[in-house]
């Protein structure tokens, strides 16, 4: 039994023991679980991938004279106004204006809010275009000028629903090519997408939400952000395996972090063919070795994973719950997979290569004594399952 | 016999002669053509595999060096920016030859094998990350 101020005092005088989620598999294989848990203070957890709920939000500072901005571009991608004088927020997957989106299918969604996001991390110059209605206090009408993140008084990330525990695998059973957010999906289940960092990522690592709850510190792209509330659509109430594993999306968290500490190489805008355009980021989350049920929970492999194989054709639009069957994350590193009998190609668009140097560097981090770890303030709701949109004729009201 | 792999860039000029004709029947070579493109500009791009005896391929060198045709030997129509790839491995299942390969299944790295690469243009349209892009 460790505290979270022990661990933090070994931190900081540079001595703790700290391996990455795939390190510790075979380190606990050899020393056992008992002589582990004493040794090792912090497993790091970490994945690449889409999230498309990122955003941010930013503050320009005022022009003179001032303006209440009430319509913004940046780059010609609309920013919501609908908030304080010169704040905007900016969605990851808000299109260009006049990007045809799918009127020419598939649509190419060559650049979009992520680019804009991954833009302004990299430290390029972008245009501002903003409209106002004038007001006696903010009399400008319209403005058009360049900056960069630096000229900004805050640039703050937010991703309302990050690090998805687990998450489905796309499959398409009909006849016809389908565009998806998990790429293009070839007709009679000729290849299949994945989507997540299996036994690196974080939620997989804490299936319980023991150490990862809200006041978290995080890697969040390079930079010191947090855990600020249960992801959108947390719903841990799901059917798990012998280990407490998910055996779908289940919990989620939401993130912040400061954007100017961010490095660009793991914040990257994409285009996805015939879907739209999204953000990916690499997020790194270390967990506190408190005690050895803590670490055995981090011991999880990637065949202990498995994650539903569904129809993007028509159970997943349709919303039927059908899940084809369930495959593990071993299986899908392989590049070819049995679904149904029936050997499958497999394309996946979380990067375990970047989760794994994600890893690397928050280990490197807490190692040099950069980066401690932090007990939640409060914790993710363990018991709640997902709603849905019922469409329904309106109940009271006059 | 040996096979080697060129680009072709002929310039509005050149589009009208019959080059790859002679490449064929004069020096007695095998072309396979994996890729050609003529631009609005009239301006074509050529991507092709050369088979034949070594002595005639450098003789057909000479010949081609006759007109203004640019011969690229390194260059190819499809670049893999590996500054641009994250390693997400989208583009494997679309790859049909494996030049784009995870050889290590610990690290999971994507690699590109160019020489497997018969310009498809598939990871193109595939990646999200504009790792994989076409000269032309
Ligand atoms: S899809 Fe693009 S970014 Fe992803 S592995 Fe392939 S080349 Fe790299
Ligand atoms: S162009 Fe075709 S063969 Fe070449 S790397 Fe891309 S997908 Fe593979």
């Amino acid at each position: 039994m460790k505290s979270y101020e022990e661990i933090n005092r070994k931190i900081e005088s540079k001595k703790a023991v700290v391996l990455t989620a795939e390190e510790i598999i075979d380190y606990v294989d050899k020393k056992g679980l008992d002589k582990a848990a004493e040794e090792v203070d912090v497993v790091t957890t970490a994945s690449f991938g889409p999230m498309c709920s990122s955003g941010c939000f930013l503050n320009f500072g005022h022009s003179k004279p001032k303006i209440r901005m009430t319509e913004a571009w940046i780059q010609d991608v609309g920013a919501y106004t609908g908030i304080a004088a010169v704040d905007v927020y900016l969605g990851a997957t808000q299109l260009r204006h006049n990007d045809p989106a799918n009127m020419s299918y598939p649509g190419d969604f060559a650049y979009g809010g992520g680019h804009v996001i991954e833009d302004l991390i990299a430290g390029k110059e972008l245009q501002l275009f903003a409209l106002s209605y004038g007001t006696d206090e903010y009399p400008l009408r319209e403005i058009r000028s360049y900056f960069t993140i630096n000229d900004l008084n805050q640039a703050i990330m937010v991703n309302p629903r990050n690090c998805y525990q687990n998450y489905n695998v796309a499959i398409n059973c009909s006849d016809k090519p389908i565009y998806t957010y998990l790429g293009l999906l070839k007709p009679n289940m000729k290849n299949l997408t994945y989507c997540s960092a299996g036994q690196l990522s974080p939620l997989l690592n804490d299936p319980f939400y023991t150490t990862i709850g809200v006041g978290t510190r995080v890697w969040l792209a390079g930079a010191q952000g947090h855990v600020y509330a249960e992801g959108t659509q947390h719903a841990p109430s799901s059917q798990r395996n012998d280990l407490g594993v998910p055996m779908e999306g289940a919990g989620t968290l939401a993130l912040t972090g400061d954007m100017k500490k961010m490095n660009p190489r793991f914040v990257r805008g994409l285009s996805l063919k015939g879907y739209g355009v999204s953000l990916s980021i690499g997020v790194g989350i270390p967990i506190p070795i408190l005690n050895k049920e803590i670490l055995k929970q981090t011991t999880i492999r990637d065949q202990d994973i498995f994650a539903p194989v569904i129809d993007y054709s028509h159970d997943y639009p349709q919303k039927t719950g059908k899940v084809l069957c369930h495959v593990n994350y071993s299986d899908l590193k392989k590049g070819e997979v049995d679904i149904l009998g029936k050997q499958v190609a497999v394309s996946s668009l979380s990067s375990y290569y970047t989760a794994r140097e994600i890893a690397e560097l928050l280990k490197d981090e807490i190692k040099r004594g950069e980066f401690t770890v932090t007990q939640p303030i409060s914790y993710l709701p363990r018991e709640q399952s997902f709603k849905s949109l019922n469409i329904r004729e309106k109940q009271n009201g006059h | 016999m040996v096979t080697k792999k060129f680009m072709l860039y002929f310039p509005k000029s050149e589009t009208e002669k019959p080059i790859i004709y002679h490449l064929v029947k004069d020096y007695n070579l095998i072309i396979n053509i994996f890729r050609a493109k003529i631009t609005p500009e009239e301006e074509g791009f050529l991507v092709i595999d050369v088979t034949g005896e070594q002595e005639n391929i450098d003789k057909a060198m000479v010949f081609l060096s006759g007109f203004d045709v640019q011969i690229n030997t390194r260059k190819k129509g499809l670049i893999y920016d590996s500054t641009k790839c994250t390693h997400c491995g989208n583009c494997l299942s679309h790859c049909p030859t494996q030049a784009l390969f995870i050889e290590n299944h610990q690290t999971m790295e994507v690699i590109f094998r160019e020489n497997l690469c018969i310009e498809c243009l598939a990871c193109v349209k595939n990646c999200p990350y504009n790792a994989c892009s076409s000269l032309f």
